[in-house]
């Protein structure tokens, strides 16, 4: 993509495309290890959603439902949270691939 | 109707500030400069101003509430001082990234430690590098009409820039002097109506302010900002000239008094400019050739304009009320021996630091300047090129 010049710019470092960060796929930032979702486990407290610093955590018909791995960094807070007995998210070994860099 | 009142720097201050009525001030009470806010919520709390007050818990909270509230789209203005000056420091880069018109009245006092509340230029100079256009004040009445000018300044479109007006702590801001203060509507109508730039409350079109920029754009980000400071000369004298022609009082970068034959001059700004005035008055009785270049406006630095009016004297005593340590020479001086580094014909330069914590200068310490710029003058010759004024060696 073509990147402007800074006389292409609007003032102030305003964004006119609001909420263009989706556009970042934080997941690529992930190394080494991904969260896995047991929904037997699951209580539906909502910790790990509460938790997750990027919005990773898959909420459909208000229930959670899994992970987002296009955002997931592989932190593993949502595993830490998770307050039950027999967790319900794990963090597993990951398969280590160059990441191909998020949109800046 | 314009009419003429005893006021000192601070109540001026809140007096444009009540003629303006911007939508939003956000300050938090600093001394020297807290007689501004507490005037401010004083109109606010008898009705004669329409705008929001806001007083948050700190100096940090309270720029940040300026540039949210400026971000919204609203006129804003914030006052403060010395160690609030510095508490806002990270947000002053902000308000400038973000190319945010905020107008800030900021009574120049020392910056601990040792802790003291007295004037010098410690606090601004430091925010020299923040983006902001920075305007100092000689007087009570040089504060009123910078203030008012601040606004249009800061909100042409050319510029959108914060601008930040200096007044003495205590030496201006404390002492009444009579000014002229204008009519209530042709301030208003010379300030006009504030035009937001994508204004953050314009629901029909969605705007992030202030995103995180990598190191793909960061680079062409600020180069976009300091494209605003330098396109305000222009815009700065233009207004100085328009208010001059509405309200007889007219404004360009800098003041030059008794220059035209000068030989020797010294460059000082705001209040001791006053007192140099008198000392280059009784020199001038007693034959010595001397002039005064009082600057207005430290950023943008006017370097070419300063530097014309310099060069052809043989020699010059910049005075800066700060100190750079470790720096080769303080603030103002620095700028303007740089400006003159082109030039083939320039005089010999020498810089003083004075009045620090607000020790005061007075016309005997100009006369010792002067005395020693009549040796350079005469010698060639500059012995200390970096030195201090009325300070016990």
């Amino acid at each position: 993509m073509k990147k402007e010049t800074w006389k292409e710019l609007t003032i102030g470092t305003i964004n006119l495309d609001a909420g263009n960060s989706v556009l970042n796929k934080t997941g690529t930032w992930r190394s080494g290890r991904k969260p896995e979702f047991l929904e037997e486990h699951c209580i539906q407290c909502f910790f790990c959603w509460l938790y997750c610093p990027h919005l990773a955590i898959r909420v459909e018909d208000g229930k959670v439902t899994g992970i987002n791995y296009d955002y997931c960094t592989g932190c593993g807070l949502c595993a830490e949270e998770c307050p039950t007995k027999e967790k319900a998210i794990v963090m597993v070994k990951e398969e280590l691939k160059l990441a191909e860099g998020g949109k800046g | 109707m314009s009419v003429i009142k005893i006021l000192n720097g601070n109540q001026t201050i809140a007096e444009a500030v009540r003629q303006i009525d911007p939508d939003v001030v956000a300050a938090y009470p600093i001394t020297p400069s807290t007689a501004i806010v507490e005037t401010i919520a004083q109109f606010q709390a008898d009705g004669l101003i329409r705008g929001e007050f806001v007083c948050p818990e700190s100096e940090h909270s309270a720029m940040s509430v300026c540039i949210g509230a400026a971000a919204a789209g609203g006129r804003v203005m914030t006052a403060t001082c010395s160690q609030g000056l510095a508490l806002m420091w990270e947000m002053l880069y902000i308000a400038a990234g973000l190319r945010l018109p905020i107008v800030a009245a900021i009574v120049n006092r020392a910056l601990s430690a040792p802790i003291n509340i007295h004037g010098d230029h410690s606090d601004t100079m430091g925010a020299r590098d923040s983006g902001w256009i920075q305007i100092y004040s000689e007087n009570c009445q040089e504060a009123y009409d910078n203030f008012i000018q601040a606004f249009r300044i800061a909100e042409h479109l050319d510029v959108r820039t914060p601008v930040l007006v200096g007044l003495d702590g205590f030496i201006i801001s404390h002492s009444a002097e009579q000014i002229q203060v204008e009519d209530d509507e042709e301030v208003k109508k010379f300030v006009g109506e504030y035009q937001a730039v994508y204004p953050l409350l314009d629901t029909s079109r969605r705007i992030t302010v202030g995103p995180i920029d990598f190191t793909d754009y960061y680079f062409e980000h600020k180069r976009s900002q300091i494209e605003g400071i330098e396109n305000s000369p222009a815009v700065i004298e233009a207004v100085g000239r328009e208010f001059g022609q509405k309200f007889g009082r007219s404004y360009g970068f800098f003041e030059e008094y008794r220059m035209a034959d000068a030989e020797i001059a010294i460059v000082v700004m705001s209040s001791a400019a006053g007192t140099a005035k008198d000392a280059i008055d009784e020199l001038r009785n007693e034959g010595v050739p001397i002039g005064l270049l009082k600057p207005r406006v430290f950023r943008p630095f006017p370097h070419d304009r300063i530097a014309q009016a310099l060069h052809r004297l043989k020699a010059v005593a910049v005075l800066d009320r700060s100190s750079s340590p470790g720096a080769f020479g303080a603030p103002l001086f620095t700028e303007i021996r740089s400006a003159l580094y082109d030039y083939e014909t320039k005089p010999k330069i020498i810089n003083y630091v004075y009045g620090l914590g607000g020790r005061d200068i007075n016309v005997e310490h100009f006369k010792e300047a002067a005395a020693k710029l009549q040796r350079i003058a005469e010698t060639g010759k500059v012995d200390q090129m970096l030195g201090y004024l009325n300070l016990r060696e």
